[in-house]
């Protein structure tokens, strides 16, 4: 099992009285399987995502990825969690504005010592950007991006890819596209994958599907 | 604060306001003091009298150049002592402080002496008469003066001829100067016939005119309340004078005498407030507002007269800082005079 | 509807109270560092008018006896009777202290050091026991000498004594005697010839009064460029903070003008706002300035009388001059800096883009114009340097070099950071490389105002520490006799030469007489053959053996202001009283206004042959110094004040540069501090820009604490390279001071020095303000909720 969540509870001060987000969530995820995360919005499910990536500590409960529980890890551990075991994709503004494209692209990959400028180069390719690797972040599209994004995230080979809503920024031709791109390429990788999403389109083409209300896997 | 401000607080040993003018109004202790019936002796009195704290020797004169312009002219020699007696040398406690003036209907030049007294560079001697500063001089014999003054901007030279006698004003030359009878030694000489040149920056002017010479002395001559005075000696076309002043008092009242002078030099004296004098319009010199215009009265002979600058600004700006210029008189009367006031804020 | 718009306005401060503060804060600092520099200078031209008259220190013309002695009390009443303004001054020695009297009521407006209190008594100093003023140990050395009242006044120089000149002569035993007369500014019309009331009798006229203003412009003209550089570095900060307001206003403009607002309405409220922020700053700025300027003036002040002997009193006066100037200057300085952000509103289409473009990201186009007018500026400035001659050029040089360099700064850093990136091998480094390259733009306002302060800071320092050098230097070169004395009198003078001769090593006759070189004023010297002056003297340039030549008689030397006026150099000949010389040798002379010459004695005696010397210079080992300066005065009887103890003068040099030090040290760090705090305004107002630039390399794996790090090193290496680029700016700023605004405003050149630790500890004082400045923000930065930076991804942001 690559991924086990048992009783995770997470809740935000708001005032006096907590925003509880999570309350309990218990899920699991095989290596290589792929997994949809569906919701309204605010039931949790970024939370939840955000947690499994070693993006902020849960309350209480347990993330044990790649059999080490990562509730327990401190700024360092779970920095070197997002660096090595894990790649993130989120709806937008995930590229670092002052590196051009190719730079983009290698940089995770180079951070987490598995940097293959051939497999780069190939991804870029697949995902059409090889015309603008020399480019800024600023100067693509949305749709541009999110692909830099995903191809960045996939250069570094990580065994779990979260992904947070990663077309829900785009129009729908361009994110039916991308999504394809992300399943086609994610499968060829052989990395396990959990979206956020709250098209039952996508989640339908996913291997399983948990559904969150109110914090809890329902 | 540098030496020459200080003078101020040397000629004004008693600053504050509650002495009165220039000081004058502070005690006499260990100063002789005028008293009534003096039997003044000449020429020994137009000399100095050194156990008195103040004493003056003062000529106004009103003169005409050959274009008709009016002129006015002051010559003044204040001695002050610092404490009673002569002393000797650097530390006799006389000092001497001389003003001279020209005023022009557009000009008026004023400058200032300061001498300590016992080293000759100021002092009168009575007999022969000569009273001086630097190189200022007032010499002769009563009768027949030569008068000199230099300053940096101007300088005269006239003779000054009696044709008249002295005169004695208050009780015989006893003056007093409040209700409370703080009193001075007063007598004058107003009938001088004045020749002379006056050098001004635009050239020589030769003059003729009428000059008068004050003498007074005293050791207390305000009481503490009075802020100070409005002077006048007015001559009158018909050869009458008059001289004239008025005290002011903090609280706004005003002690005035006078002294009718008539054309052969007999006297009368007027009684307080039989002398009226009514301020009428102001000038503002040098941020001194003072009454330029006045209206005078003595209704026992009949007068009422207006007395006018000839030029409003002739403030002196010396250390002990006052108003002092030329007039003329309009209305049931008519003639030339001067006036001055003192303690203007 | 203003009312709304003027609500809206204000709203953007609301919001951002610390932009509000930034830009209040870099005006009023702005303002205050001008307008304290500017209180400074006021006050001490202000005061000059009071010092040019100090005791009988050749302000007014004196009289003394022709033949020494002392003047009859009748010769001075003959004097005053005759029209002649002058004021006794009776001096002697008692105790071993100078006992001076006065005539309160003839000294000249001025005269005296005597400060009486407000209200003070006169009449005990005329009459009476009298009265002597005087310092602590005066005082004590007359106790019991003299039944006057001795009143404690530190104002009186040390040693002397000031009472009445009764008084005075009582106590020397001088009685009916006056050792000198000051005569008056102003006299009567009508006045006789001295000698005709007074023969026997010498008038000197007032020595060395109006050179004052001159030497002491050099100085002012120091602290005022120092006062006009802490200004640019302040507007650079209002400039940063302008901007930055008016980014953040885009998309409130954009509304309020598709909403109908007219754009000029706009634009005035915009303006008027400015205005009243910058009055408002103005004013804080100026308070502030006072403070700056008391705490400064006693040590400019001591500076002014120690090297020039300018009395400039150590208190401030509240002048309407320096504050409206400030004030002035606070608006002017605003609408300056609003000018350019206001244009760019003005010019903005009604429907581009409402988002705040990236401020900090200057499209290229932009940073060419910017390189272009750089270049273009510092092209002016080394065409000035090479032809420029006068002072509007110098200072027109100084802006040119000092605008170009600000300018030049952020294209020269992005340059070195874009060739680090290209060699830097790990992800990391590379990302920190862009990143810092990123960031330029927006620090570049604050990175500016930093290079001009250390600029300045090189600038004026080498320029006061090389003055320094040269004038100690120089000191030692004129003051190379121990002792200076100057006689009264030809017969004096002779005597004094008798006397002294068996006494001294060597006996340096100082004659000269005033003549017109080469058209041009000059006081010609003729100097004895002697081994004082080979040894000390050193030249700008020379012949081959200059005192040789001069020896001989054909050669002459010639000062620099004299050499450079008349275009005059080595080889040359000139004509002297029908005579001609060959110039053998240029020397420094600092501090004079006129020229200067010299030639051999023997002749200057056959050319001028009425002028004896009635100054010397006394060879003699320094330990004998005390004693013959005791025996000059008791025993030969030579007033103190004609005594010069040259070890004295050069130690008083030294402390009164130490005071120099004091002042340029204190304004250095006050530009430091106000550089030091536009980096920290700047990287506080960019803290929120820099969330989204730094959450994706945080998600992708480096911690807050990691990033924190980051931004304290980038700051602190942005401050390096500024620091770097700042020396040899700073040191233009020096050559520019030193050889072209010096020479064209007093004719001397001031040899320029280095002075490396200096600089080294100024980088050192520079990375220290940069990393404090940076501290706050990077550890902000490393405490950032995991939240606030996820929010950067979320939809909601």
């Amino acid at each position: 099992m690559l991924l086990t969540v048992t009783d995770l509870r997470k809740s935000y001060p708001a005032g006096d009285n907590p925003v509880t987000v999570l309350n309990g969530v218990d899920l699991t995820l095989d290596a290589g399987q792929s997994l949809a995360l569906t919701g309204e919005s605010g039931s949790g499910k970024s939370t939840l995502l955000h947690l499994i990536g070693g993006l902020d500590l849960p309350d209480s409960g347990a993330i044990v990825l790649n059999g080490a529980d990562i509730a327990g890890l401190d700024d360092k551990g779970r920095a070197a969690v997002r660096r090595g075991t894990v790649g993130v994709v989120f709806q937008q503004f995930n590229l670092i504005p002052s590196l051009r494209v190719a730079d983009n692209i290698a940089f995770h990959a180079r951070l987490a010592g598995r940097h293959d400028p051939a497999w780069a180069a190939r991804l870029a390719d697949r995902m059409g950007l090889t015309a603008h690797l020399a480019k800024f972040p600023e100067q693509l599209s949305g749709g541009q991006q999110q692909r830099v994004a995903l191809a960045r995230t996939l250069a570094a080979r990580p065994q779990l890819v979260l992904a947070d809503e990663p077309t829900g920024n785009l129009d729908e031709a361009t994110a039916a596209t991308v999504m394809d791109l992300m399943l086609e390429l994610v499968a060829e990788t052989g990395a396990a994958l959990l979206i956020v999403t709250h098209s039952d389109r996508v989640a339908a083409r996913l291997d399983r599907r948990i559904h969150l209300a109110r914090g809890r896997v329902t | 604060m540098n030496v020459r401000v200080i003078l101020l607080a040397l000629w004004l040993p008693c600053m504050a306001a509650a002495q009165g003018f220039a000081g004058l109004g502070s005690s006499s202790d260990g100063y002789a003091l005028p008293a009534p019936g003096y039997n003044f002796q000449f020429p020994a009195d137009h000399g100095p009298h050194p156990d008195f704290r103040i004493e003056w020797w003062y000529v106004t004169a009103n003169m005409t150049g050959p274009d008709g312009t009016d002129y006015g002219l002051q010559w003044t020699l204040f001695r002050s002592a610092i404490a009673p007696g002569t002393g000797s040398g650097c530390e006799t406690p006389q000092l001497w402080m001389g003003h001279a003036a020209v005023t022009t209907p557009t000009d008026h030049h004023v400058t200032e002496r300061l001498a300590r007294g016992g080293i000759g560079q100021a002092g009168v001697t009575a007999d022969p008469f000569e009273a001086w500063i630097d190189d200022w001089q007032l010499v002769g014999d009563v009768g027949h003066l030569r008068m000199t003054a230099t300053g940096p901007d101007f300088a005269y030279d006239v003779t000054l001829t009696a044709n008249g006698p002295l005169v004695f004003h208050g009780d015989r030359g006893y003056s007093v100067k409040s209700e409370a009878g703080q009193a001075s030694y007063y007598y004058s000489q107003p009938f001088y016939d004045l020749t002379g040149t006056l050098t001004l920056p635009e050239g020589d002017v030769t003059v003729t005119g009428h000059a008068w010479l004050d003498r007074e002395w005293s050791s207390q001559p305000l009481t503490a309340d009075q802020t100070g005075w409005d002077w006048f000696s007015l001559s009158f076309d018909d050869g009458a004078k008059l001289m004239g002043y008025r005290l002011r008092s903090a609280d706004g009242s005003a002690y005035s005498v006078g002294t009718w002078i008539n054309a052969d030099g007999t006297t009368d004296s007027l009684n307080p407030d039989e002398f009226r004098a009514e301020p009428g319009a102001t000038h503002t010199v040098a941020g001194h507002t003072v009454p330029v215009e006045w209206r005078v009265r003595v209704p026992s002979r009949g007068l009422d007269v207006t007395v006018a600058a000839i030029n409003r600004d002739a403030w002196m700006a010396t250390s002990v800082p006052y108003w002092e210029g030329s007039v003329t008189i309009s209305g049931s009367a008519k003639g030339r005079g001067y006036l001055e006031m003192t303690g203007y804020e | 509807m203003i009312r709304t718009v003027w609500s809206a306005l204000w709203s953007q401060w609301r919001r951002n109270p610390l932009q509000l503060f930034t830009l209040m804060a870099g005006l009023a600092l702005a303002t205050a560092l001008w307008s304290g520099v500017q209180a400074i200078n006021a006050e001490a031209r202000a005061s000059y008018d009071v010092a040019a008259a100090t005791l009988g220190e050749g302000q007014f013309a004196q009289i003394l006896p022709s033949e020494g002695g002392a003047i009859a009390q009748e010769t001075y009443v003959k004097l005053r009777r005759a029209g002649w303004l002058v004021s006794p001054v009776v001096e002697g020695r008692l105790a071993g202290v100078r006992v001076v009297g006065l005539d309160p009521l003839t000294a000249p407006g001025g005269l005296g050091p005597v400060r009486f209190a407000q209200g003070a008594d006169i009449i005990p100093f005329l009459s009476g026991r009298g009265q002597v003023f005087g310092g602590a140990e005066a005082l004590d050395a007359l106790k019991g000498q003299t039944e006057a009242d001795l009143i404690l006044s530190p104002d009186v120089a040390p040693g002397t004594v000031l009472t009445d000149i009764g008084v005075a002569q009582r106590l020397l035993d001088m009685p009916g005697q006056i050792t000198r007369l000051i005569v008056a500014r102003t006299q009567p019309l009508g006045r006789p010839d001295l000698a005709t009331v007074a023969p026997g009798l010498t008038l000197r006229p007032p020595q060395g009064g109006s050179d004052i203003g001159r030497l002491t412009d050099s100085f002012h003209l120091n602290l005022t460029a120092f006062g006009l550089l802490s200004f640019a570095v302040g507007i650079f900060i209002v400039n940063g903070a302008i901007g930055l307001a008016f980014e953040q206003r885009r998309p409130m403009v954009r509304t309020l003008r598709a909403l109908g607002m007219p754009l000029g309405q706009l634009m005035g409220l915009i303006a008027v706002e400015l205005v009243g922020l910058a009055l408002l700053a103005g004013i804080v700025g100026v308070a502030l300035g006072y403070l700056i300027a008391a705490a400064l003036l006693p040590d400019v002040s001591a500076t002014l009388r120690g090297l020039y002997g300018a009395e400039v009193s150590g208190t401030l006066h509240l002048r309407p001059v320096w504050w409206l100037s400030g004030l002035a200057i606070s608006v002017g300085g605003t609408l300056a800096a609003g000018a350019g952000a206001m244009w760019s509103l003005w010019t903005m289409p009604l429907l581009s883009s409402a988002q705040p473009r990236a401020w900090a990201m200057r499209s290229g186009q932009a940073a060419a114009v910017q390189g272009a007018l750089a270049v273009g500026l510092l092209a002016v400035a080394l065409g000035l340097a090479l032809t420029g001659d006068g002072l509007v050029a110098g200072f027109a040089l100084l802006a040119c070099l000092l605008i170009g360099a600000a300018l030049l700064l952020p294209i020269v850093l992005r340059l070195v950071l874009a060739g680090a990136e290209r060699l830097a091998k790990g992800p990391l480094a590379q990302w920190f490389w862009a990143d810092t390259r990123q960031q330029v733009p927006g620090l570049s306002l604050a990175l500016m105002a930093l290079l001009l302060a250390m600029a300045a800071n090189v600038g004026v320092s080498t320029m006061v520490s090389s003055f320094r050098l040269t004038f100690v230097g120089f000191l030692d070169q004129r003051l190379s006799s121990e002792l200076y004395v100057t006689t009264d009198s030809a017969e004096q003078a002779a005597a004094l030469v008798a006397w002294v001769t068996p006494r001294v090593d060597a006996v340096l006759p100082i004659q000269s007489s005033q003549i017109t070189l080469a058209g041009r004023p000059t006081d010609l010297y003729g100097a004895r053959d002697q081994a004082t002056y080979r040894d000390n003297w050193k030249f700008l340039d020379a012949a081959a053996d200059p005192w040789d030549q001069v020896a001989a008689g054909a050669g002459i030397l010639v000062n620099e202001q004299l050499a450079r006026r008349s275009s005059l150099s080595i080889g040359q000949t000139v004509d002297v009283a029908g005579q001609s010389f060959v110039i053998v040798g240029v020397y420094g002379d600092y501090g004079n206004p006129i020229g200067q010459a010299i030639i051999t004695e023997t002749v200057f005696h056959d050319l001028f042959p009425q002028i004896t010397a009635q100054r010397f210079g006394l060879r003699l080992p320094p330990a004998d110094v005390p004693a013959l300066t005791r025996a000059l005065t008791d025993d030969f009887g030579l007033p103190a004040a004609n005594i010069i103890n040259q070890a004295g003068i050069k130690a008083f040099s030294l402390g009164v540069f130490d005071r120099t030090f004091t002042v340029t040290t204190a304004l250095n760090i006050l530009t430091l501090s106000v550089a030091g705090f536009a980096i920290l305004m700047s990287l506080l107002t960019l803290a929120g820009m820099r969330v989204p630039q730094l959450a994706p390399v945080w998600a992708l794996g480096l911690t807050r604490a990691e990033l924190g790090r980051l931004e304290l090193v980038r700051a602190v290496l942005l401050a390096i390279l500024t620091a770097v680029c700042a020396i040899p700016l700073g040191l233009g700023l020096a050559w520019v001071l030193l050889a072209i605004v010096n020479v064209a405003a007093f004719g001397w050149r001031l040899p320029m020095y280095l002075f490396p630790w200096d600089y080294a500890r100024l980088v050192l004082f520079a990375l220290v303000a940069a990393g404090l400045a940076a501290l706050w923000p990077a550890r902000r930065l490393a405490r950032t909720p995991p939240t606030d930076l996820l929010k950067v991804f979320a939809n909601e942001r």
